[in-house]
């Protein structure tokens, strides 16, 4: 009997580890592709998934010999060209080799190809070449080389210092990065403010009208947001607010009100009414009660609501596209800056993968710095404290 | 001088519930006087409004000569110590101490005086820097009592103060509060319960609340107990409840005869006039007094069940008549009486006289 239990148990234990791991595995692994593929260079991407980039690769790349207007040097009546087709020392190696894209393996490494007329050009192993001509044959373009490497994996920073921080590239997300803060954060500091207060008055002072006013906020719940779009926008240039950040401030802030009145007022109202009444009675008045009771003692449901606040006003599309974006593009936001890049670069898997896990990584950290609060935060109201 | 007194005051919640009617009241300064009553009588609504937690329906508060029915709870030199505690969980013990007095914008050295001085009084040095969920029942209980002693407040509230405890604590912690009375002897508080073992033990006079929310009797608690001014006070105090049974006044003078239904004969102590001949009473006679007798007996029964309890005895006798059963206690033990038929008598001042369930005392 008891060998039978404890089997059970133990197997059953196994049971949930292995299910508990396919999840986790199932659920991390695209956001780890995206990273791995954020840090290979497109040409790498091309040939092997993410999950084998560790291992050496065939690659064929096309490389240039060096200009010959600037290197070109004299030997005899010809002219040389000669240097390193992978620039600096790299450990790549040379399998095949060819100047034409339709015979990309017509040369192993060593050889020498006639390119007509006395030009030649030799390629190495390692990428030593040797370029070989007159004077006109020298001149203009450096000569193409197609090659098929293999090498060990390369990792590079490259592509977020490009996406990023590159002043000459004009996709660059940085300006939209800042961007989706200056949308983000205001919109998540504003209404809590905002909903604090009300939450308060609703659950904790008496007046007329307080049942009415929380039965409207719950029904502000259920409107849909696609509702308001054109009036607001609308009201916005009428009033001259037009398409700004203040737009979009106020309305994120005013969409999230119900929910985060809602939220407060339950968690507020669940505070036992003596320590309230313990303050009045201290001497508090309801502003003095407000700063120093309730607040401190709601932390966990302000910290819960402003994570929720601002992975969603962080990840909005629609809402910029209607009340923000201007002509000059300048203003725009991460999600649109990705909508745009998705359109232009849509063979750079590479850079996609960047943008995109630059645009992961905020949420990713805030979650994961502030997950202790968010589940305390959910649970809420249903531990009595 | 009259700490509190209360005119006529009523309370009525939502236009039409009647909790608390006629109640009229003067309380000392350095009484400590019980609310006492069955659970929805009032106690605590009428406690509340001393604080200024709820408000007055009709009728004057008056501490101190003034009439304070408009004046917030804050402001009335009052301290309440909450059933649950009511303590900030989010604060020290020190902090949730000296809120009040921040907020009233004391200097800090006064307010360190006032913290460390009645940490001292309930012993509490040791967790002045711990939060309220690392301290047991009893330590937040006195965490909440140094709240309203740091206020040196006129008036001491306490609303059932010992029910959050367990059996143990309550008997020791009732115990300090007496002790802390003694330590504060100009001090005034008021304390509700509905546990007459704490009314009897702590007050030095009981207000015993009927469930109509009216007052029942004021009083010392010895008087409430050998003087009830009616059947629902003498039922109220004293545990098992006093005994009543009904007949008819056959005599009157400074002594009272009464015959009672089942034809045995009873006298009283309680002096009754001539015109009373006649009329349709209750006798009351507490378990504790009714004395085992072989003569001249007020009653007789069979026992039904016997309580062994090794310092008294329960007698549970059925009753002719159906109605109560009737119960005798009988210090010491009395083995056999299962079965048996016992007489019982009592002594004239242990018979109350109740007609329509006033005490005829109380004329």
């Amino acid at each position: 009997m008891d060998g039978i239990v404890k089997n059970n148990s133990s197997l059953s234990k196994w049971i949930v580890h292995i299910t508990v791991a396919l999840l986790v595995t199932v659920w991390v692994a695209p956001t780890l592709g995206l990273f791995v593929s954020s840090l290979r260079t497109n040409a790498q991407i091309s040939v092997s998934p993410w999950w084998l980039s560790v291992f050496p690769l065939n690659i064929n790349e096309i490389q240039r010999a060096a200009d010959p207007d600037e290197f070109r040097k004299a030997d005899g009546d010809v002219f040389i060209v000669s240097g390193n087709l992978f620039g600096e020392e790299s450990a790549k190696e040379i399998i095949v080799w060819g100047t034409s894209s339709r015979a990309i393996d017509a040369y192993v490494p060593g050889d020498m190809a006639d390119l007509g007329d006395g030009e030649s050009i030799t390629v190495q192993a390692n990428g030593d070449y040797v370029w070989r001509g007159n004077d006109e044959q020298l001149s203009g373009r450096g000569q193409r080389v197609l090659v098929t490497t293999r090498g060990p994996p390369e990792f590079t920073f490259e592509n977020y210092r490009w996406m990023l921080f590159a002043k000459e590239n004009t996709e660059g997300v940085a300006k939209a990065f800042i961007n989706t803060l200056t949308v983000a954060i205001p919109s998540t500091i504003i209404p809590i403010a905002l909903a604090a207060f009300a939450a308060y008055a609703l659950a904790w002072m008496k007046f007329r009208g307080n049942a009415l006013l929380i039965t409207a906020v719950v029904v502000g719940l259920a409107l849909p947001p696609q509702i308001i779009l054109i009036p607001i926008l609308k009201l916005h240039l009428s009033i001259g607010i037009g398409k700004s950040y203040l737009g979009m401030w106020l309305v994120h802030s005013a969409f999230t009100l119900p929910f985060a009145i809602f939220l407060l007022h339950n968690y507020m109202a669940g505070i036992p009414r003596e320590i309230i009444e313990n303050a009045r009675l201290d001497g508090a008045t309801d502003f003095q009660i407000f700063i120093k009771i309730i607040l401190p003692l709601c932390t966990p449901a302000l910290a819960s609501w402003a994570i929720i606040q601002f992975l969603w006003t962080y990840n909005d599309l629609l809402g910029p596209m209607v009340f923000l974006q201007n002509n000059t593009g300048d203003n725009m936001v991460l999600t649109q800056k990705l909508t745009k890049l998705f359109g232009m670069y849509s063979e750079r898997w590479d850079l996609i993968a960047t943008s995109t896990f630059i645009s992961m990584a905020v949420p990713l950290v805030v979650f994961l710095l502030m997950q202790r609060h968010f589940a305390r935060g959910l649970l809420a109201g249903s531990i009595k404290g | 001088m009259t700490e509190i007194k209360l005119t006529n005051v009523e309370k009525i919640f939502g236009g039409s519930d009647k909790v608390l009617e006629e109640i009229n009241l003067e309380i000392e300064s350095g009484e400590l006087i019980v609310l006492l009553g069955p659970s929805g009588c009032g106690k605590s609504t009428l406690l509340r409004m001393i604080a200024g937690l709820e408000t007055i329906t009709s009728g004057t508060l008056e501490i101190e000569g003034q009439v304070v029915n408009d004046v917030p709870g804050a402001q009335r030199s009052i301290a309440m110590v909450f059933q649950s505690y009511g303590l900030y969980p989010h604060m020290t013990v020190r902090k949730n101490m000296s809120f009040a007095l921040e907020l009233a914008k004391k200097p800090r050295e006064e307010i360190n005086a006032a913290v460390t001085q009645a940490a001292r009084l309930l012993q509490m040095e040791p967790y002045l820097d711990r939060l309220p969920k690392t301290l047991s029942g009893g330590q937040r209980q006195r965490v909440a009592i140094g709240r309203a002693i740091v206020r040196a407040p006129k008036v001491y509230l306490f609303d059932e103060p010992l029910s959050n405890l367990d059996a143990a604590l309550r008997v020791a912690t009732r115990i300090e509060i007496s002790e802390l009375k003694e330590s504060m002897p100009g001090s005034t508080m008021i304390y509700v319960t509905h546990d007459q073992v704490e009314a009897m033990t702590l007050a030095n006079r009981i207000v015993l609340l009927t469930p109509e929310g009216r007052i029942g009797q004021v009083g010392k608690p010895l008087e409430l107990y050998t003087r009830p001014k009616s059947e629902y006070v003498a039922q109220f105090i004293g545990s098992p409840a006093m005994n009543l049974l009904p007949g008819e006044i056959v005599g009157t003078g400074e002594k009272t005869t009464i015959r009672l239904e089942t034809g045995r004969v009873a006298v009283s102590s309680t002096p009754t006039r001539g015109s009373e001949e006649g009329l349709k009473v209750n006798i009351g006679v507490r378990p504790e007094d009714w004395v085992e007798t072989t003569d001249d007996y007020i009653f007789e029964g069979k026992v039904k069940i016997t309580e062994e309890l090794g310092d008294m005895t329960l007698l549970h006798f059925g009753r002719a008549q159906g109605k109560d059963t009737v119960l005798a206690k009988l210090p010491g033990i009395h083995p056999g009486l299962q079965g048996n038929t016992v007489k019982l008598t009592a002594e004239p001042p242990k018979v109350q006289v109740f007609h329509k369930g006033v005490s005829l005392h109380y004329r």
